[in-house]
């Protein structure tokens, strides 16, 4: 699993994040999704469950979405998500 | 809890009840820089309240729904009745219980310059019996917000027939500092929403109940055919059910109808405290708030 080897290497790697988003929402949603997917445009993300999805990410990743970074626009797919959560564990 | 001495000038909205919607209503007019002090008598209520408001300013944010060029307002908390400085409005959104409400806006008529607009956030219960024995009935109006407060922009804005003019023109030019839509009706028990909708949020429940269909049946059924956002039973489970038998209760009450009295299903459902959303069950099980 990503985690144990993020726990081994303090190391963030994109690919990583990538596959661990994918398994949290395939969890979450019930559904596999694509890395490209639009999740908002195909329903599977409702306004309700989008802050759930930022708070269990904040909590996986260890990082803090805040600011101009908490738009829907950031979580529109996977690799979206990835994008921002690799930008914020890296500069932090 | 402590109290702070507000300078005479400063303008704010009172929210009373620290509940769902008092939560939710505070968060949407935080998020438009409107300085909110909520009051609820339970502190632990209030604390409660603060962790939740932080989230759904948040949640707010994230969904684009608050301007981005102004600044939060400030909140305070309170479990007193607190009306220094300037309150330009008051809204209660506590239980829904007619004679707790008039006790509560006679207790805050006395706190409040005349003129400043007592708004019931009631989802049933008639604006003239709450402004029934109050020094001044033209103050009182009904703002029907809808669960998130935050995320639906719609408002059902109650004229009570002793509501003023003035009073109106108040509450609106308030409603627009938050950018809500409005629109007005006259006064009736559960107004237009809550006289449509409970029904319906019982008569599912009551079909749940008889094995006609599945929970996730019949919500599939009123999405999928019909176009309904989330479905009967997922909606009451948003709004409480606790609530929801309060406010069937309250329109069985006074209208008579038999399809208000609240199912036994939905009152097991309370006694055995699945409230729904916020308590984590309902007719669905829901994780992380």
């Amino acid at each position: 699993m990503f985690s144990e080897n993020h726990a081994q290497s303090q190391e963030l790697d994109f690919l990583g994040v990538t596959s661990e988003l994918l398994a949290m929402l395939n969890k979450r949603l019930g559904t596999a999704v694509e890395p490209d997917q639009d999740l908002f445009a195909d329903g599977l993300i409702t306004s309700l469950f989008a802050l759930e999805l930022v708070v269990q990410m904040e909590n996986t990743f260890n990082v803090f979405i805040e600011g101009p970074d908490l738009q829907i626009a950031n979580f529109r797919t996977v690799n979206h998500m990835a994008h921002l959560i690799f930008r914020l564990a890296t500069t932090s | 809890m402590r109290r702070m001495k507000r300078p005479p000038d400063q303008e704010y909205l009172a929210v009373i009840g620290a509940g769902v919607m008092g939560t939710s209503i505070t968060a949407m007019a935080l998020g438009h820089s409107v300085d909110v002090v909520l009051i609820d008598k339970d502190a632990s209520q209030l604390d409660r309240a603060r962790r939740q408001i932080s989230q759904q300013l948040r949640h707010g944010r994230l969904l684009s729904q608050f301007p981005s060029d102004l600044p939060a307002g400030q909140l305070e908390t309170s479990t007193e009745i607190d009306m220094a400085g300037t309150t330009i409005a008051v809204i209660e959104s506590i239980t829904e219980n007619g004679d707790l409400k008039r006790v509560l806006l006679r207790q805050v008529s006395d706190h409040v310059r005349p003129g400043t607009p007592l708004i019931s956030n009631t989802s049933s219960i008639p604006i003239d019996e709450l402004a029934q024995g109050l020094p001044r009935p033209e103050d009182v109006a009904g703002v029907h917000f809808m669960n998130p407060a935050y995320l639906i922009k719609m408002v059902e804005v109650i004229r009570g027939p002793r509501t003023a003019q003035t009073t109106m023109e108040r509450v609106k030019s308030l409603l627009k500092a938050l950018d809500r839509q409005v629109i007005v009706v006259n006064d009736n028990p559960g107004f237009v929403t809550s006289r449509l909708l409970h029904p319906m949020l019982n008569d599912a429940a009551r079909l749940a109940h008889a094995g006609v269909a599945t929970v996730e049946s019949i919500d599939s059924l009123m999405t999928g055919c019909l176009g309904h956002p989330v479905g009967p039973l997922r909606t009451a489970d948003l709004i409480g059910l606790d609530n929801l038998v309060d406010s069937l209760e309250a329109l069985y009450e006074r209208t008579g109808e038999e399809h208000f009295r609240p199912c036994d299903m939905l009152l097991d459902k309370v006694k055995t405290g699945h409230l729904g959303r916020k308590t984590g069950r309902g007719f669905y099980e829901y994780q992380g708030g």
